[in-house]
């Protein structure tokens, strides 16, 4: 199979836009030229039902289309999921998981039992949203946290194309709740803290 | 061209906006409602001529647009699944007054038990109805394919569908190469319709009541434009090619030059299937890959060509022939390889069904299973993958 | 010999606009409707009710009835609020 291919599981709960940072992160990998896939994956949709949603990156075409069972980056936008949806499951050795939450990454890595291989990050996304847009809205401050964690694309870049998606999803709703958000996802660049 | 990110919903709609039918009848449906969602916008913020009908019901949808294309306008909807069904009887009446309609149908289980993800029983249901039915392996063909069905429909006087998997294309974004609006208006040409209804210079009758003396022959010339209608599907899909650089057949071959061992699929799996065989290939694996992308008309040349020197076959059907001889893809493959002098062994896999996930593991079981039988052991001709035993 | 699949026009139309014209339906006819000029008021009842055109009008006037299409129904004698038709049975 195509290595190069690298996949991306979004946790989160029904209406916190887990299916929004996945596209939002889709089109912004697609504009710096590589093949892309963004699905949520659907299931009963209720407000605060565990849902998830994904990406797969490329630099050649994507054919596959299963779903993702062993993810490189696993992002966690509700803490309270742990324990309640198996957020490690298929996990790769060397992937990455990043988790919306106040606790430290070792504190964290306690919690998820995962091995040492396992790159583990957090981030208080909710801290963040409230100081900045108000809502504890987690998923654009969680695409700062998944630059800053993996630089799987230019920082400048996703902020770029993420206020261009924003400015038409909030069009006539004011200029300043996409700056809000952008802010936001700069905060959570800024304060997302991996393991020394 | 440019380049977009859409879901094969969104690009549908898109091939939709850029062919800017006349009339547009439709009912929504999970999981096609975004098509129609997205369409009705388009009309609502002026961007096509489109007369949007919003009808009751499916079968509405379907008998509006009869009347609309009867009276010579170019003519589009969409559905999926119950709704399809629900236009079952209509369809009948489309293909039979040749009226060129293009569905964007997104493929979902019938019910029961209800279900609202992927698989084909929906279309396969009506696939005798007289409609050309293309099958798209990811969002980009369904755009393509779409435009291409237009065309295909006014040439051949027949209404097409153009399918894709539900929620696996149509909720997944993918990379889309996007036409301009004038390159596919170039593409398509003038509506052509075969006859038109409020020509009060020359008044036909549409529909008249054909017994036992006409109705024979009108079905044997209904039965001759699917048999010429390959040749239609070539010509638009290779004037498509060379102008826009993606080519597109009847059936595709993958890696089938030397291979002895092959599979049969249609929609999304062929993409999982063509990594898998590039896996088994690594591993020394003589396999290959056949994907009808035409199902209707059933391109029997062309897979008894492409089939002819394979020692056995695996047709995966992503529905079930629930009391048939097998999946209804394996029935009719195996038909169209009893002409080949060498009769590969065909074996009939269901799978997916009701959107069950399928995965390279289990494309490699289907070769592997088709390996062994090669070597002697005996497995069923009727096979389930993926279901708990 | 009637037309092959490949000589009719597509689509099961009819190209020639008021081809029932010549399905004479008055075969099917077993009584026939019969005027009594003296009791027709020309009130056009009949004309209203006749399922198939079959009465004959000119210049608003009642004239007779046209047998050649004529199923014999009889609804045209029901109708006539002056009894000014009758149906009679055919006669080889």
């Amino acid at each position: 199979m195509e290595k190069e291919i690298i996949e991306i599981r979004w946790h989160g709960r029904g209406g916190q836009g887990a299916k929004t940072a996945a596209l939002l992160f889709g089109e912004a990998a697609l504009e710096t030229g590589m093949y892309i896939q963004a699905f949520p994956e659907y299931g009963p949709e209720r407000t605060g039902a565990p849902v998830s949603s994904y990406n797969r990156l490329s630099k050649k075409p994507i054919r596959i289309h299963s779903g993702i069972e062993t993810p490189d980056i696993v992002l966690v936008l509700d803490p309270t999921l742990i324990g309640k949806v198996d957020v490690t499951a298929g996990l790769k050795e060397n992937g990455v998981i990043i988790v919306n939450t106040k606790k430290s990454p070792s504190e964290m890595r306690k919690m998820l039992g995962v091995k040492d291989t396992i790159k583990v990050y957090t981030v208080d996304a909710y801290g963040i949203a409230l100081d900045t847009i108000g809502k504890a809205i987690p998923n654009t401050p969680m695409l700062g946290s998944l630059i800053k964690a993996t630089g799987i694309l230019n920082f400048d870049h996703l902020l770029e194309s993420v206020r261009k998606k924003l400015e038409v999803k909030f069009r006539g709703k004011g200029a300043d709740i996409v700056d809000k958000n952008i802010q936001a996802i700069k905060k959570a660049y800024e304060e997302t803290k991996g393991e020394e | 061209m440019k380049v977009v990110a859409k879901t094969a919903n969104e690009a549908m709609a898109e091939a939709m906006r850029q062919i800017n039918p006349d009339v547009v009848a439709a009912y929504p449906i999970t999981p096609a409602t975004e098509i129609v969602q997205i369409f009705s916008s388009f009309v609502h913020d002026g961007l096509v001529d489109t007369e949007f009908i919003a009808v009751e019901s499916e079968h509405s949808a379907m008998s509006a647009c009869i009347g609309a294309a009867a009276a010579g306008a170019r003519v589009m909807t969409s559905t999926s699944s119950q709704g399809l069904a629900l236009m079952d009887e209509v369809l009948y009446i489309a293909a039979a007054l040749r009226l060129p309609i293009v569905i964007c149908e997104i493929n979902r289980a019938l019910s029961a038990p209800i279900n609202i993800h992927c698989d084909h029983s929906d279309t396969m249901n009506v696939r005798d109805s007289g409609w050309i039915q293309i099958y798209a392996e990811d969002s980009q063909e369904a755009y393509d394919s779409v435009i291409q069905a237009m065309k295909i429909a006014e040439e051949a006087f027949l209404p097409a569908m153009v399918t894709a998997d539900g929620f696996i294309l149509s909720h997944a974004m993918q990379r889309i190469d996007m036409l301009e609006d004038e390159e596919v208006q170039a593409f398509i040409g003038e509506h052509k319709s075969p006859y038109n209804l409020l020509d009060i210079d020359n008044p036909i009758t549409i529909g008249p009541l054909d017994l036992q003396d006409y109705f024979f022959e009108h079905k044997r010339q209904e039965a001759d434009a699917m048999m010429k209608a390959p040749k239609v599907i070539k010509k638009v899909a290779d004037e498509f090619g060379q102008k826009f650089g993606r080519k597109y057949g009847l059936v595709e071959e993958y890696r089938l030059d030397d291979a002895d061992y092959a599979i049969v699929v249609m929609g999304s799996t062929a993409g999982t299937a063509k990594d898998t065989v590039d896996l088994m290939r690594e591993k020394g694996h003589k396999v290959g890959l056949l994907r009808i992308r035409v199902f209707r008309p059933f391109p029997a040349e062309e897979i008894l060509n492409a089939l002819k020197n394979v020692k056995v076959v695996g047709v995966m059907d992503r529905a079930d022939g629930v009391n048939a001889f097998g999946g209804p893809v394996f029935m009719e493959v195996r038909a169209a390889l009893y002409e080949s002098e060498k009769k590969p062994d065909v074996y009939s896999f269901v799978y997916g069904l009701g959107g069950r996930d399928v995965k390279p593991v289990d494309i490699e079981r289907v070769f592997q299973m088709i390996m062994e039988a090669d070597k002697g052991k005996k497995i069923d001709r009727l096979n389930y993958i993926g279901v708990r035993e | 010999m009637k037309e092959t699949w490949k000589e009719l026009p597509i689509g099961a139309i009819i190209k020639e606009p008021g081809t029932s014209k010549r399905f004479e339906t008055g075969d099917w006819r077993t009584e026939r409707p019969v005027l009594d000029p003296e009791k027709c008021i020309h009130c056009m009842f009949c004309w209203i009710y006749c399922p198939d055109s079959s009465i004959k009008v000119e210049d608003g006037k009642m004239e007779g009835f046209l047998y050649e299409y004529c199923k014999g129904c009889g609804i045209c004698a029901e109708m006539c609020p002056t009894k000014a038709i009758t149906m009679v049975r055919e006669e080889v």
